[in-house]
C-alpha cells in the first residue's frame, strides 16, 4: 500500500436523511491526475471535505502516504502535503494579489514569526515567480475585489501550491468560469503544476475538460462511486452515461 | 511595494516613533500643564484602544477592554498603597503583566467566538469585574484608590517638574509599545492576522490555527491594555471601579472606530481627539458632551468611514486597504 498516496476505503457520511457517501472507495497514487464527476448531490464535494477534514467521516478511513488522516483537523491534514482550492474562490478582500501568495507561504512554512517580516526579499521574489507561472505577475499589486472570476480562481489555486503539497485537491477549479476560457485556464493551471510532483484530485462538470486533462475519472452517483478508471471507459459507461453525463438511455 | 510589509518599514516605524517620541517629550516641558494632564491621559488610553485596534485588525472588536484597563489600573495602584511600589516604570509594566495575567485564562475560549457574541463575551467579563471591584473593601469599593506622585528610579520629581517628567515615562512606555505593535502589525503573524479577519477559513487551510494567532492577539491586546490603565491612574492620581464599566470599553471602540485599523499614529491621534472634545465639550456644554462626541463620530463615519488613518492614504493617493 505503500505507493498510494491517499487512500479513502469505505467513507460513510449522512446529513439527516440525505446520504452524501456511501461506501466511498478512492485511492490516488503520486502525480495522479483523477476528476471526479457527478451531478450536483451525488457526494463529490463531501468526499473532497472529508479528504481535507472539513467534513469528517461516520465511518471508514483516510490515509495519506501511510498515515491515517481520518479524524485530523483542516490544517493538520494541509501540514501533511493536502493543499485545496475551492468552488468558490476564498481570498482576502484587503490585499493584493502578491500579498495573498505571501501570507500563504508564510502560513505554509509553520512558523509565524512576531517581529520578522513576511515579505523578505527572497520571498518576494519566491512569490513573484510563482504567480509568472500562472500568469498574474502583471495584477501582482492590485486587490482581489478587482480581479475577474477567472483571475481569483487561478489565485485561489496558486496559493494552495505555495507549500508544495503532495496533494492539490481542485473543487470545481473552471465553474463561473466562461467558456471560452476554461480551456486556457485549465492549461495554465496544468503548465503551472508541471513541474512539481503533486497528484490532483479535481471535481468538474465539464466533461470536455475532464477527458483533456484526466488521466483517471471516479464517478459518483448518490454518494457512491459507480465507476472509475481511464476516462474514455468510464465516460462510455452505461451507469455514468445515464446518472452523470445525461447522454444515455433513460430508464 | 504599497502595503507589502519590509523591512523598510520596521525601519519607518522605529525612526517615526523616535521622531513622534521626541517631539512628544518636549511638548511635555513647553505646553500647559492641562494640556500636558490631557496628552497623558490620552495616550494612556490610546494605549488599550491599540489593543482594540490589535484586535479588529483580526475581525474582532471587544466592548470589554475594561477589563484590562482596570486590571492593569488596579494591579499598579495596589503596588503602589500595599507594597510600597512607586517607580512609574516598574508600575506600568506590572499594570501590562497585570493584563496579560488576566486575559490568560479566557483568551482560549473568547478565540472560539466572532461577531456580536465576542463582543458581548468580552463586555460581560468586563462587567463582572466592575461588579467585584464595587463589592470589594480591600479593593476601595465604590471609591477606589488615590495614588499620590509615583517616583523615576528612586527620584520624586519637584512639583513644577512633575508633571513633565511624568509625561515624559508615559510618552516613552506608550511609543515602546506603540512602535512594538507597529511591527507586530507587520510582521508576518500580524499580516495573517488580517487574513483572518477576510476569510479565516482560507487561513486554515493554509496549515494555520486561527484559534491560536486569536489567543495571541488578545493576550497583546490585553498586555496593551494593562499598561494603559496602569498609566491612567500614574496620570489621574485616582482609580475606581468605573474603570472596568462598560461605557469606559466603549471610549476604547470609539477611539479605534475614529482611527480606523489602518494606522498606529492616527489612532493616538484620534485619543488625543477624543480627549480635546471631551474636555472642551464638559467646559461649554457640561453634561452633553456625549452629544458632541456622537456628532463628531457621525460626521468621521460620513466622511472618513476607514477613519481618520484613511487621511494620509487619501493626501498619498495610495488606496485605503493598503494604507497601514
Amino acid at each position: 500500500m505503500s505507493e498510494l498516496l491517499l487512500s479513502a476505503q469505505g467513507l460513510q457520511r449522512s446529513f439527516g436523511a440525505v446520504v452524501a457517501a456511501d461506501n466511498v472507495c478512492i485511492d490516488v497514487k503520486p502525480g495522479e491526475m483523477v476528476s471526479l464527476i457527478g451531478s450536483n448531490g451525488a457526494g463529490k464535494t463531501t468526499f473532497v471535505n472529508m479528504v481535507t477534514g472539513y467534513v469528517k467521516p461516520s465511518a471508514g478511513t483516510i490515509r495519506l502516504s501511510g498515515e491515517d488522516i481520518t479524524q485530523l483537523a483542516p490544517r493538520d491534514i494541509t501540514r501533511r502535503g493536502v493543499a485545496r482550492s475551492f468552488q468558490i474562490p476564498q481570498l482576502w478582500a484587503q490585499l493584493t494579489v502578491l500579498e495573498h501568495i505571501l501570507v500563504a507561504a508564510t502560513c505554509t512554512e509553520g512558523t509565524l514569526p512576531f517581529a520578522k517580516s513576511g515579505a523578505t526579499p527572497e520571498k518576494i521574489a519566491a512569490a513573484m515567480a510563482l504567480l509568472e507561472r500562472f500568469g498574474l505577475g502583471a495584477m501582482a499589486q492590485r486587490r482581489v475585489v478587482e480581479l475577474p472570476g477567472g483571475v481569483r480562481k487561478l489565485l485561489d489555486i496558486a496559493m494552495a501550491l505555495t507549500g508544495q503539497p503532495k496533494l492539490l485537491v481542485l473543487d470545481e477549479p473552471t465553474s463561473g468560469v466562461a467558456a471560452e476560457e476554461k480551456f486556457p485556464m485549465m492549461e495554465t493551471v496544468m503548465q503551472a503544476i508541471a513541474s512539481a510532483p503533486v497528484a490532483v484530485l479535481f471535481v468538474e462538470h465539464d466533461m470536455d475538460i475532464v477527458e483533456r486533462f484526466a488521466a483517471r475519472v471516479a464517478a459518483f452517483y448518490s454518494g457512491r462511486v459507480i465507476a472509475d478508471g481511464l476516462p474514455a471507459d468510464v465516460l462510455a459507461n452505461e451507469e455514468v452515461r445515464r446518472y452523470v453525463t445525461g447522454s444515455g438511455k433513460p430508464h | 511595494m504599497s502595503g507589502t510589509p519590509s523591512k523598510d518599514a520596521r525601519r519607518t516605524a522605529l525612526v517615526a516613533g523616535l521622531g513622534i517620541g521626541v517631539a512628544l517629550i518636549a511638548f511635555g516641558w513647553v505646553a500647559p500643564k492641562w494640556l500636558v494632564s490631557l496628552s497623558m491621559l490620552a495616550l494612556s488610553l490610546g494605549l488599550v484602544s491599540l489593543g482594540v485596534l490589535v484586535l479588529m485588525r483580526c475581525g474582532v472588536v471587544p466592548f470589554g477592554q475594561g477589563l484590562v484597563y482596570a486590571a492593569g489600573g488596579y494591579a499598579a495602584a495596589l503596588a503602589f498603597n500595599k507594597w510600597g511600589l512607586t517607580d512609574a516604570l516598574a508600575l506600568s509594566m506590572l499594570g501590562a503583566l497585570a493584563g496579560f495575567l488576566i486575559t490568560l485564562p479566557f483568551a482560549p475560549f473568547l478565540a472560539r467566538y466572532r461577531g456580536i457574541f465576542f463582543a458581548m463575551l468580552t463586555l460581560a467579563l468586563s462587567m463582572v469585574l466592575y461588579g467585584v471591584l464595587m463589592k470589594s473593601e480591600s479593593m476601595g469599593g465604590s471609591d477606589g484608590f488615590n495614588v499620590t506622585r509615583a517616583t523615576i528610579f528612586g527620584w520624586r520629581a519637584p512639583d513644577a517638574q512633575a508633571p513633565a517628567v511624568l509625561h515624559t515615562v508615559v510618552v516613552l512606555v506608550t511609543v515602546v509599545f506603540g512602535v512594538l505593535t507597529r511591527i507586530y502589525c507587520d510582521s508576518a503573524r500580524g499580516l495573517v492576522s488580517q487574513a483572518i479577519r477576510d476569510n479565516e477559513l482560507r487561513v486554515e487551510y493554509l496549515g494555520v490555527s486561527v484559534a491560536r494567532v486569536m489567543i495571541t492577539n488578545l493576550l497583546i491586546a490585553g498586555t496593551l491594555g494593562g499598561a494603559g490603565g496602569a498609566l491612567s491612574i500614574l496620570a489621574l492620581g485616582h482609580i475606581d471601579p468605573q474603570f472596568s464599566y462598560w461605557t469606559t470599553s466603549g471610549e476604547f471602540v470609539f477611539v479605534a472606530i475614529l482611527a480606523g485599523h489602518h494606522s498606529v499614529v492616527a489612532l493616538f491621534a484620534s485619543s488625543f481627539i477624543l480627549e480635546l472634545v471631551r474636555s472642551y465639550s464638559s467646559a461649554y456644554f457640561p453634561n452633553m458632551w456625549q452629544l458632541a462626541l456622537g456628532v463628531f463620530l457621525l460626521l468621521v463615519i460620513r466622511f472618513l468611514p476607514n477613519g481618520l488613518g484613511s487621511l494620509q492614504a487619501r493626501l498619498t493617493g495610495k488606496s485605503e486597504g493598503a494604507q497601514r
